[in-house]
């Protein structure tokens, strides 16, 4: 089948590739683009670990076909942290209230909390548990994945992170 | 799981999609959301040669008033129905299905036209429409026609689309203001598909009811439009006995599988339950 040509920015860096148009868009990131903090969960578009940033919107890449992502502007779990390399408040949040347990759900938790916080600044509990219900984690119980995205909330509205913490 | 290959096409207009779909035959499928038929692509029960992407047709976007009617762009995400303050207003029911339907990231993507013309008895939105009378605009090589929602469920995942033909826009006659309504889902978790949920629209004139209409969402091979359980109800005051002649009205046109949502006997009480708690919240929401 022929392969079709793409161009798309991904952490702000322009890419273009040939792909077949069955290449999944997960299997793009991470085949050819090397980006495999977006993890391959249920593939069934259930578990949110393949949970990336697509045009300002959250989506599942497990679902969507490379093609279909043609020309969009796409944030995953590598471009999340601080331009000079310290960690996001987010990221930052996870670790400090342990928001992960194995790890496996927590770019998918993250990437999500993150367009989240852009779309709600300072979001409920039940608001945050809403916005997380794409994203499954079988560790947790999502109590400290609540608490790790109220702390990240409070540092990017400028409270102490220690505060935030308490 | 990776789909079987196939040729990716973007048609940027509703007449280049539908010719290519005549042109193409049996082996193309229009391509809306996909997050039906991507993941039947990756179990390999659908093997279309060709997609037809309907995402760069910008004419399918969109939430409209036309006269009296809402018009919905079939491209219009669940998100957009979620966000749309006009919906907000004329047709809150939408938002109320809407939030019950899969998750957030579905739902920016997922469509109100993949929703409605899928044919999956599992959707939430083919029940809504039929309670709300709404009629699915269609195009296809020869034209456009007009299906009534009430007539387009024909079986599970088979409708009155015919080959090569899609939905463009879904126009919906405003419930009049002051209307009650809600949606009512029985789920085993978020995303999943309703083990049985109920929808009602209604009016109240002086306590008393003059217009209901009544859907259910997976309960047979089709949605199903309750009328008669509606009629049940029109001049009384929602009272207990009226709405158990409704309900039992409801429950008789049911037909639900047994499966891993439950027994059948056990998911055509659970819309009967549905259908309770929905007729109480739009009571209590109609003025």
């Amino acid at each position: 089948m022929a392969k079709t040509q793409i161009a798309m920015k991904v952490n702000g860096k322009a890419v273009e590739a040939l792909v077949e148009p069955r290449t999944l868009l997960i299997h793009f990131l991470r085949e050819e683009l090397s980006l495999t903090g977006p993890h391959i969960g249920c593939e069934t578009s259930h578990c949110g670990a393949c949970t990336v940033d697509l045009n300002g919107k959250s989506v599942k890449s497990c679902t969507m076909f490379a093609v279909q992502a043609n020309g969009a502007d796409i944030l995953t779990i590598e471009g999340i942290a601080n331009a000079d390399g310290s960690l996001h408040a987010l990221q930052e949040g996870f670790r400090e209230m342990h928001g992960l347990q194995c790890g496996f759900c927590t770019p998918g938790m993250i990437t999500r909390a993150h367009r989240l916080l852009q779309e709600i600044p300072n979001p409920s509990e039940q608001e945050i548990r809403e916005g997380i219900a794409g994203n499954l984690c079988r560790c947790t119980g999502y109590q400290n994945i609540v608490k790790a995205i109220q702390y990240a909330a409070a540092k990017l509205s400028g409270v102490p992170a220690k505060e935030a913490a308490e | 799981m990776i789909p079987g290959a196939f040729a990716y096409h973007r048609p940027k207009s509703v007449a280049e999609a539908v010719g290519m779909l005549a042109d193409l035959g049996d082996d193309a499928r229009a391509l809306a959301g996909g997050h039906s038929l991507i993941p039947m692509m990756k179990l390999r029960l659908a093997k279309p040669e060709h997609l037809v992407d309907l995402a760069g047709i910008s004419e399918l976007n969109g939430v409209r008033t036309e006269g009296g009617d809402i018009v919905i762009g079939s491209m219009t995400t669940q998100n957009e129905l979620l966000r749309s303050d006009l919906l907000a207003a004329k047709l809150p029911i939408l938002r109320e299905t809407s939030l019950v339907i899969a998750d957030p990231q579905v739902r920016n993507v997922g469509t109100l036209g993949g929703n409605v013309a899928n044919g999956d008895p599992g959707n939430d939105m083919p029940a809504v429409m039929m309670c709300l009378g709404a009629t699915y605009h269609v195009a296809g090589k020869g034209g456009e026609r007009r299906i009534a929602a009430r007539d387009f469920y024909q079986g599970a995942y088979f409708t009155a689309l015919e080959a090569g033909e899609i939905v463009t826009s879904i126009r919906i006659p405003a419930p009049p203001a002051g209307h009650g309504y809600a949606y009512e889902k029985l789920k085993r978790k978020v995303g999943d598909y309703a083990t049985a949920a109920a929808a009602a629209v209604l009016t109240l004139n002086k306590g008393a009811v003059n217009y209901c209409s009544i859907g259910l969402t997976n309960v047979a091979e089709t949605p199903l439009w309750a009328e008669a359980a509606a009629k049940h109800l029109i001049g009384t005051t929602l009272d207990g006995g009226s709405v158990k002649k409704a309900v039992a009205a409801a429950e008789a046109i049911t037909a639900p599988a047994s499966d891993n949502r439950g027994p059948a006997a056990y998911r055509t009480k659970m819309a009967g339950v549905m259908l309770t708690r929905a007729l109480a919240r739009a009571k209590t929401r109609a003025a």
